[in-house]
């Protein structure tokens, strides 16, 4: 009997995704320049968040038709975002054929109480975090791939680290608990406790985990990878940096070879300026795009 | 019994999945990530994930000639989807890097994008009567078949599974699934 949809074939893409860098971009050259520099994947955008917060207002999904042009300019898998609990967005993507849907607070939400029942959709999703609970709550409505929320458009990766060290100290707290313990621990995380059994049997999420918001240099990457995520996205920090194709393409080299100093050396030399980053507490607490979700 | 280390790449893509299926045949599993990693590997793998990646790093770091090489030795290569596209001499239309060592030519994406990625069950004769869950994601399959390659596999009339002497190369993923059958039948190459 042949099966699409099944669990086994949403997580299993985000497998293949695992040790590669997704990137946003805006348009077809873009997402060739991508390709090109070894992106496992790319993020349909009409803005990056750096513009997106710039520009203020409403948020929404892109306009199908940059997200089907981006689609047929490249092979590789095309990824989008929709607002938080917009189900039609979702749908809308569906039915266009994107490859993997983030449900994303980069987004203005469309739904301040609840997500996306990711469950009726063939195509995966991935959602952002910033502890085990939220990334659990996550995967319990349907979502196949996890990523820290970080800060978007900032270009300070500060964020990303305090969340995916708050996801591995969860993970550490739930494997050192006895089993009895567990039941309580899920309810103060807000987690169902299958899940939360699973991460103790596990010592891990049980889908993979990307690091998303303020990456901007190789080295932020290879600090990611070593802090235990499986890849990066990186949103405004290639095409907002001076020469985005050496930038692409070293960061590519980076989330490879994260361990290798003597490889990281070399290809962070000669990338040009860097995006110009934003220091967290400038932002007014309103416009923190990680309290965006619960 | 002497434990055979086999090399997987581990450049980009599911290669923990398959250094645990190697694990679980009492194999031991190396990542490969430069070339002089491969000299203590009796065979190696190269795994699913987006070969415009893999090729892109495996050419950064000279592991095009380095795997070619490996395979001239007559040590066997076993690839999964991106790795099957890898070891393809002829892409459909794409003109990206490859190491071209089995005499196949292969469609990326041929299915499909993820919305048509799927499971079935796969007869696989060399492996016994029981099918092997076949897991299919953007997966390509095999459109020609040259001299010295034999087709293991089809599935709804396509080419998804083949051999030419030392070399493997199938579509989907025996590594996201607890079979390890392919795996074992790969690793036998070594005792022929």
């Amino acid at each position: 009997m042949v099966e699409k949809g099944t669990w086994t074939v949403k997580k299993g893409l985000a497998e293949m995704l695992k040790g590669g860098v997704i990137m946003d971009v805006t348009t077809p050259e873009q997402a060739r320049i991508a390709e090109a520099a070894g992106a496992c994947a790319v993020m349909a955008l009409e803005r990056v968040p750096a513009d997106i917060r710039a520009a203020g207002g409403i948020a929404r999904m892109a306009d199908p038709t940059v997200i089907q042009r981006i689609m047929d300019a490249v092979t590789i898998p095309v990824m989008a975002k929709v607002r938080i609990g917009h189900f039609v967005e979702a749908q809308i993507l569906e039915a266009l054929g994107v490859d993997y849907i983030d449900e994303s607070e980069v987004l203005t939400p469309a739904d301040e109480q609840y997500h996306i029942n990711k469950h009726l959709f063939k195509v995966p999703f991935v959602c952002g975090a910033r502890n085990l609970g939220e990334a659990l709550r996550r995967i319990a409505e349907g979502a196949a791939m996890i990523r820290t929320k970080g800060e978007p458009g900032t270009g300070n990766v500060v964020e990303a680290v305090r969340h995916m060290r708050m996801v591995n100290e969860g993970i550490r707290r739930v494997q050192a608990a006895p089993r009895e313990e567990l039941v309580a621990l899920a309810r103060e995380m807000g987690a169902p406790y299958e899940l939360v059994l699973q991460v103790a049997e596990l010592g891990r999420l049980p889908v993979v985990n990307f690091a998303a918001g303020g990456i901007a240099t190789p080295a932020d990457a290879a600090l990611m990878m070593q802090l235990g995520c499986d890849g990066i996205f990186v949103g405004s920090g290639i095409f907002k940096s001076k020469n985005p194709e050496a930038r692409a393409k070293a960061i590519v080299t980076a989330t490879t070879h994260y361990n290798d100093p003597q490889i990281l050396a070399e290809i962070s030399c000669d990338l040009g300026e860097a995006m110009r980053g934003l220091e967290i507490s400038t932002i007014p607490d309103h416009e923190r795009m990680q309290e965006r979700g619960w | 019994m002497v434990v055979v280390t086999v090399g997987i790449l581990a450049l980009q893509g599911a290669f923990l999945e398959h250094a645990r299926s190697v694990a679980a045949c009492g194999g031991r599993p190396v990542e490969i990530r430069k070339p002089e990693q491969l000299d203590d590997c009796r065979a190696l793998i190269i795994p699913g994930g987006e070969s415009t990646a893999i090729g892109k790093l495996m050419d950064q770091f000279g592991l095009f000639d380095a795997v070619r090489r490996f395979g001239a030795d007559g040590r066997p290569i076993f690839g999964t989807c991106a790795g099957m596209v890898l070891l393809a001499r002829e892409i459909e239309g794409l003109q990206q890097p490859r190491l071209g060592l089995m005499n196949i030519a292969v469609k990326r994406n041929a299915f499909g994008r993820q919305v048509d990625s799927f499971e079935a069950d796969i007869y696989v004769p060399v492996l016994g009567e029981a099918p092997v869950r076949g897991v299919f994601i953007r997966a390509p399959y095999v459109t020609a078949v040259g001299r010295g390659v034999e087709t293991l596999a089809s599935f709804d009339g396509k080419v998804v599974l083949v051999r030419q002497g030392r070399l493997l190369a199938g579509a989907f993923h025996p590594e996201l699934t607890a079979d390890t059958r392919l795996h074992r039948y790969f690793l036998s190459f070594l005792d022929e």
